[in-house]
């Protein structure tokens, strides 16, 4: 029951972050959104034993997350969800990938552990890229640039009324599993008898509710598709960023930069 | 069962976009117009409800464990295949957005094994047929065991086929050393236990729905006497048996009779990458390379790390310990920076509270 009200609070979260006026909030989302997938593309990109060149691209993020004025760490707590998965399909590595490819004394460090050390820092820099890219753009903006790449209309306006429901019936699900937890002290989840019930109670009245909905839509005059914020034409200072952004992330997948300025201090 | 975007290379991540951007364009195109405007408030309001439902816990009785809902069947049994699938679409991309579950670039790997098997095979396959079959036509509780019935068979195998695809991709990707066929035989198993309690749950809200507005509910027969079904439930359940066995039994020759060629690919490929990296490092970095040798005897000064003595040739040592020293210099400036802006952060709030 908790987990409602903890996903009520991070979509509140999410909501005031991206509320912000920094440099990186006033960036067109067109901008930010190819950037973030460029980012993801090229993190995933990198060999599985490359580790050094990968390490380079934890720059972006951090860098970002500062100018946005985010604190690095708020994005951590959501690692929960994705790591699991990843660990496990990372942990395995170890365990049959026994090429050596480092030793230091007696320790030898096999490519099944530095392709599991990869494997989960790409997951965390992907996240972080996505997590960022939604903590400084406004779901309006973002789905107005959906719009501009021109993803269905259904699917944007669909996203939106989606996005504004989901606060609603999160609240519903939350008052009602509440005041079925006061009633049955000591139970972990919702019994057996009441499996169809708790939810189907709900369904009903938010099929109801969602018809009230769709005559108060019409009479706003709603034809179909929302209308999105006016999202300004790409300023120069938003393309500049693009275009930077993507060159030098292009020359850290191309060029190993961790490795460069190991060679400064080691011979 | 989200997938992140480090399971995914690519090439495959690209390939499952376009594959759901197909299905997504032919669902909206398949919405008409008049339909669409209409049915988007309560395609909304259930895609947020089920949502809201895949976060209540529902206890398995006899374990002290929890289920939660099935997404895929319960919105095509609601809404239809097409809005169901959109719903679904806009659920797994809210999920990943704001709740970071499952990744980005992954979102259409995860929206063709979750929301494409739930909605278009769980629909068309199994809800629809089993709905228009005769079973039992004699007896009261028709319709209440089929609903039963197509929701658990349509969770177990709609999740069967996602778990299935989950391997491929991961497999396909080159990303884990785990062999194709020991993965299979993880995954498999532990979905067909969440896809039973899965599927028992969606039964149980839809049995609710029939029984409460069974207009609610798309592809009812209206009572099986009113409409001709092309085939009967014996029928149905033979075909989908007869689909498992050869589905199933496909698969297990697949995983265990010719791993060689998989292991092949996955291996071959790694060994290819593993080459590279080493020969191409060989000769481009390290203790020979121009960087190197261009800092002369700053380097000398400066070099902290100088014995480490690595298996293979020197250069490869030394390519590997300055890689090494290079990530942990970035690391270190990632972490400085880090604290610079939570520093200049602070800095600026208490300015801006002693104005």
């Amino acid at each position: 029951m908790d987990q409602l009200s903890r996903a009520q609070a991070e979509l509140r979260e999410m909501d005031a972050l991206a509320a912000g006026t920094s440099v990186v909030h006033r960036l067109h989302p067109l901008c930010k959104l190819f950037v973030t997938v460029t980012y993801i593309f090229i993190v995933v990109s990198f060999h599985k034993y490359d580790l050094s060149g990968l390490i380079v691209m934890i720059l972006y993020p951090v860098i970002l997350f500062q100018l946005a004025g985010i604190p690095v760490h708020v994005c951590f707590y959501k690692l929960r969800v994705v790591l699991p998965l990843v660990c496990a399909v990372g942990l395995a590595n170890p365990f049959f990938d026994h090429v050596p490819l480092a030793q230091i004394g007696n320790l030898v460090i096999t490519g099944g552990v530095i392709s599991m050390i990869t494997l989960m820092l790409k997951g965390c820099l992907a996240l972080m890229a996505s997590f960022l890219l939604v903590a400084t753009t406004p779901v309006d903006a973002l789905c107005g640039a959906l719009r501009r790449l021109h993803v269905p209309a259904v699917l944007t306006t669909l996203f939106l009324l989606i996005y504004r429901y989901i606060g609603v019936m999160m609240g519903e699900a939350a008052v009602m599993a509440q005041a079925y937890s006061l009633r049955a002290p000591g139970q972990k989840g919702i019994h057996i008898s009441a499996w169809g019930s708790f939810l189907g109670q709900l369904l009903l009245r938010s099929m109801d509710r969602a018809q009230e909905l769709y005559q108060s839509m019409v009479l706003r005059g709603f034809r179909g598709e929302f209308y999105y914020m006016d999202i300004p034409a790409c300023g120069a200072d938003s393309v500049l960023f693009m275009l930077i952004s993507i060159c030098l992330l292009l020359c850290a997948r191309l060029v190993n930069i961790a490795q460069l300025i190991g060679n400064l201090f080691v011979r | 069962m989200h997938m992140a975007d480090a399971l995914l290379a690519p090439q495959v991540a690209a390939t499952m976009y376009a594959a759901s951007g197909v299905v997504v364009g032919i669902s909206a195109k398949a919405l008409r117009n008049d339909e669409k405007k209409e049915k988007l408030p309560v395609m909304a309001v259930t895609a947020a409800l089920v949502f809201a439902g895949q976060m209540i816990n529902y206890t398995i009785p006899g374990t002290g464990s929890s289920g939660h809902l099935c997404g895929g069947m319960l919105l095509s049994a609601l809404l239809g295949p097409q809005a169901g699938f959109l719903s679904m679409v806009v659920i797994l991309a809210i999920q990943c957005l704001f709740f970071a579950d499952g990744g980005l670039l992954a979102l259409g790997a995860n929206c063709w094994n979750m929301a494409f098997y739930g909605c278009f095979i769980g629909y068309y396959l199994i809800w629809k047929p089993i709905m228009h079959s005769h079973l039992c036509a004699e007896k009261k509780n028709t319709d209440r065991i089929k609903i039963a019935l197509a929701s658990i068979l349509g969770c177990v195998l709609t999740l069967q086929m996602g778990a299935f695809s989950v391997v491929l991709e991961t497999s396909a990707s080159g990303i884990t050393e785990l062999p194709f066929a020991a993965f299979v035989g993880i995954m498999l198993p532990i979905h067909l236990a969440i896809g039973l309690v899965e599927g028992l749950i969606t039964a149980a809200v839809l049995l609710f729905v029939y029984e409460a507005r069974p207009e609610l509910l798309t592809g009812l027969s209206g009572g099986a006497e009113k409409t001709k079904s092309r085939c009967s439930l014996k029928t149905t359940i033979a075909i989908l048996a007869a689909a498992v066995v050869i589905v199933g039994g496909g698969l297990s020759l697949f995983a265990s009779g010719n791993p060689d060629g998989l292991e092949w690919s996955m291996f071959g490929n790694s060994e290819a990458g593993y080459r590279e990296n080493m020969g191409l490092d060989e000769e481009n970095y390290g203790v020979s390379s121009e960087a190197a040798r261009v800092s002369g005897e700053i380097q000398e000064k400066t070099a902290f790390l100088p014995d480490y003595a690595f298996r293979g040739s020197d250069s490869t040592a030394g390519t590997s310990v300055s890689g090494l020293v290079g990530s942990a210099i970035v690391a270190g400036a990632a972490v400085l920076m880090c604290v610079a802006g939570g520093f200049f952060r602070k800095k600026r709030r208490s300015c801006k509270s002693t104005e």
